[in-house]
C-alpha cells in the first residue's frame, strides 16, 4: 500500500475548502509541456470554427448514428451544432473532446454528454440518469430537471441544472462544479472525493455519505448528513466564489449565499484501521 | 433491470391498448423475457372479468415444464364446475390461446377470497385478474409480441400499467410475470421494478394471515402486501406509504386501482422513473423514452425523489 504523507503546506484552493488533502510522492497526474506541444495529440479532436453553424435533426436516427454525425460535422469545422428533436433518446452527444458549441433543442434521455472534456453545451429540456458522467472540461447547462446520478464521477468542468436533480448527484466526483438551482434527492454528494457541489434548494437524506473530500453548499433544507458529512464555516472566501459561480451559471444571481451551509468530510472514515473491531485488532 | 410503464387519462377514455404497447416497447431494452398489460376498460360495470390461466407458456426461453394440452381442457371444466356451484354465471368466454382464458362471469360478491380459493384449489389453475374494468395480460416475449397475440391494441378505457421483464430471481414464466393482481382485491394491479430484500419474512407473516403467492417472484409481495393493508382499512395511498418502510430493498412500483392510479419510490431513489403530469393525463416510465413513445412533442418530466408516493384520480 502506497505510503502517503501529508503537508504542511496549504495551497489557495485548500484554503478555500476545495479540498483538503495534502499529498506528497509520487504521482501519476502528467502535466502539459508548451514545449512537447508539437509531439502532443489528443486523438478524436478537431479545430472548429464558432462561427460556422449547421442544425441536425435527430428525430429518426437512433444514438450512434447520431454521435457519428456530430463527429462527421465537426470534422468538417462546424463549431455550433444545433440538434433537434432529441426526444429523449440515451447517449447523446457522448466523447466529445474538443470545443464545441452545441444546443440541443429538446430533452434527453440516460448517459447525454458522458465522457466528454471540453464543449460548451445547453440543453433546451431535461436530461436523464447520469448526465455529463465523467465530464472532464467544458460546462452543461441543462434549462429543466435532471435525472439521477447527476454528473456522476465528473473531474472537471462545470455542470448546471437550473431545475431539481434527482439522487447521488455527483456520486463519486473528483473535481469541476455542480450547481442545482432547484432541489436534490438522496444522497448528494455520495463518496464524493473532490470538487463543489452548490444545491440552492433543499436536499433529501444522507447528504454527503462516505464523502472523501470536496466540498457541498446547500441554500435548503437537508434532509439529514450522511455518515462522515459534518458543517464547516462559511468564509468570506467561500461566499465571493459562490457569487462569481452563481454568476457565470446564470442562476441564482440575487441568492443570499451567506446563508448557504457548507458541508465537508469529517474525515472519520480515512483511517479503516478505526473502523476494525477491538477484538478483530486485539487478535492481530 | 425491468421496465415499468403507466398512463391515466384524466376525464376521457383513450386507446390505452395502443398507447401502453408503445410505451413497454420503447423499453425493451430493459428486459423481454415477458411483457405484461393491466388495461382499465370502459365497461358497463355489471359483469366481473376474469383473466385466467391454465397452463404455462412452454415456448422458446420459457423455464415452464411442458404439460399434454389435454390437461387445459380438463382444468378448464372444473372451473366451469366450480363456478356453476358457486352460482357464477359464465356470460361471454374466449380462449385466445390454449391456455389463456377470458370469461364475463355474473356473479353477485363483495368478498373474491373464497371465489379465488375454490377457483386456485385446481393445479395449475391461477387468476391472472379480476375486476369489473381490469384485465391482466401477460405472456412471454416483448410488447409488440404479447399486444399482437392478445390483440390488446384496440382495448379503449382509462387507465394503464404495464411491466417488460428481465428475470432475475424466478423463472420465465407467466406465474412470476408483471402485473400482478391484488389478490383477492376487485381491479387491483402492481407493477415493480426493484429487489425486495425482505420477501421471505414478509411473505410468512402476509400466508399467516390467509393471503395467497402463487409464484417466488419477490414483486409479487407488493400487491399482497397492499391488499392486505387495504383488507385491513387503510386506503391505496396509506397502503402505498407504509410500504416504505415496510419492504426492504430498492423498488420503484405503480398500483393501478379500477379509478385510480398510484407511484412509490423507496427511500433510497435506487429504481428510476420519470414523470409526466398534465390537467388531463399523467404518463411516467422508467425511461423518457417510454413517455416520448405517447407524447413526442417537447414536455416537461421530472423524476420523483426518494420516498415519495403519489396518487392521481381518473
Amino acid at each position: 500500500m502506497a505510503n502517503l504523507k501529508t503537508s504542511e503546506k496549504k495551497s489557495k484552493s485548500q484554503s478555500m475548502g476545495m479540498h483538503t488533502e495534502v499529498l506528497t510522492g509520487r504521482t501519476q497526474q502528467k502535466f502539459f509541456n508548451p514545449d512537447e506541444a508539437e509531439n502532443f495529440y489528443y486523438f478524436g479532436t478537431y479545430d472548429v470554427d464558432f462561427n460556422k453553424r449547421t442544425d441536425l435533426d435527430v428525430k429518426d436516427m437512433t444514438a450512434p448514428e447520431a454521435n457519428k454525425e456530430i463527429d462527421n460535422l465537426m470534422s468538417q469545422g462546424y463549431g455550433t451544432i444545433v440538434i433537434k428533436n432529441p426526444q429523449g433518446k440515451h447517449s447523446l452527444g457522448v466523447g466529445i473532446l474538443n470545443k464545441l458549441n452545441l444546443i440541443f433543442e429538446g430533452s434527453l434521455g440516460y448517459f447525454g454528454m458522458g465522457s466528454c472534456d471540453g464543449p460548451i453545451v445547453r440543453i433546451n429540456g431535461r436530461v436523464g440518469w447520469s448526465c455529463a458522467e465523467n465530464l472532464m472540461a467544458g460546462k452543461v447547462v441543462i434549462e429543466k430537471n435532471a435525472g439521477s446520478c447527476f454528473g456522476a464521477a465528473i473531474r472537471g468542468g462545470d455542470l448546471i441544472c437550473k431545475g431539481s436533480v434527482g439522487a447521488r448527484t455527483g456520486i463519486d466526483m473528483k473535481g469541476g462544479s455542480i450547481i442545482v438551482g432547484g432541489d436534490a434527492g438522496a444522497f448528494t454528494g455520495f463518496m464524493m472525493q473532490r470538487g463543489r457541489i452548490i444545491v440552492l434548494g433543499d436536499v433529501g437524506i444522507n447528504l454527503g455519505d462516505s464523502m472523501y473530500d470536496g466540498t457541498i453548499f446547500v441554500g435548503g433544507k437537508i434532509g439529514s448528513y450522511g455518515s462522515d458529512a459534518v458543517d464547516a464555516e462559511l468564509t468570506k472566501s467561500d461566499q465571493d466564489w459562490l457569487k462569481r459561480k452563481l454568476k457565470v451559471a446564470e442562476i441564482g444571481e440575487k441568492f443570499d449565499v451567506s446563508k448557504m451551509k457548507k458541508i465537508v468530510a469529517g474525515k472519520k472514515l480515512w483511517n479503516y484501521d478505526n473502523l476494525e473491531p477491538t477484538e478483530k485488532k486485539g487478535a492481530i | 433491470m425491468c421496465g415499468i410503464a403507466g398512463l391515466i387519462h384524466r376525464g376521457k377514455s383513450s386507446n390505452v391498448g395502443s398507447e401502453l404497447q408503445g410505451m413497454l416497447q420503447a423499453l425493451k431494452h430493459r428486459g423481454e423475457d415477458s411483457t405484461g398489460y393491466a388495461l382499465y376498460g370502459d365497461t358497463d360495470g355489471k359483469n366481473f372479468v376474469m383473466r385466467f390461466k391454465v397452463g404455462e407458456n412452454v415456448g422458446e426461453g420459457s423455464s415452464s415444464v411442458m404439460e399434454d394440452v389435454s390437461v387445459y381442457d380438463e382444468r378448464k371444466k372444473i372451473v366451469d364446475q366450480y363456478l356453476a356451484e358457486m352460482g357464477a354465471k359464465i356470460v361471454k368466454e374466449e380462449r385466445t390461446l390454449p391456455y389463456s382464458l377470458r370469461y364475463e362471469i355474473d356473479y353477485n360478491t363483495k368478498d373474491l377470497l373464497e371465489f379465488s380459493q375454490k377457483i386456485e384449489s385446481i393445479p395449475g389453475v391461477e387468476i391472472l385478474s379480476m375486476g369489473k374494468s381490469l384485465e391482466v395480460i401477460k405472456d412471454l416475449g416483448n410488447a409488440k409480441m404479447v399486444c399482437d397475440r392478445y390483440s390488446l391494441d384496440k382495448v379503449v378505457g382509462t387507465h394503464a400499467i404495464g411491466h417488460a421483464r428481465m428475470a432475475t430471481e424466478s423463472g420465465v414464466d407467466i406465474k412470476s410475470a408483471h402485473p400482478f393482481w391484488g389478490y383477492p382485491f376487485s381491479d387491483v394491479s402492481v407493477v415493480h421494478n426493484g429487489q425486495l430484500t425482505n420477501y421471505w419474512n414478509n411473505r410468512r407473516a402476509l400466508e399467516n394471515k390467509g393471503m395467497r403467492f402463487m409464484s417466488e417472484c419477490d414483486s409479487e409481495l407488493i400487491a399482497v402486501y397492499i391488499a392486505q393493508k387495504m383488507r385491513e382499512g387503510a386506503s391505496l395511498e396509506e397502503g402505498m406509504k407504509e410500504s416504505l418502510s415496510g419492504l426492504d430493498g430498492v423498488f420503484t412500483y405503480f398500483v393501478a386501482t379500477k379509478d385510480s392510479l398510484g407511484m412509490a419510490k423507496d427511500t433510497m431513489a435506487a429504481k428510476p422513473l420519470v414523470l409526466y403530469e398534465s390537467d388531463d393525463l399523467v404518463a411516467m416510465g422508467s425511461e423518457e423514452i417510454a413517455i416520448r413513445s405517447v407524447l413526442p412533442q417537447e414536455i416537461d418530466t421530472y423524476d420523483p425523489f426518494d420516498g415519495e408516493v403519489k396518487v392521481w384520480q381518473i
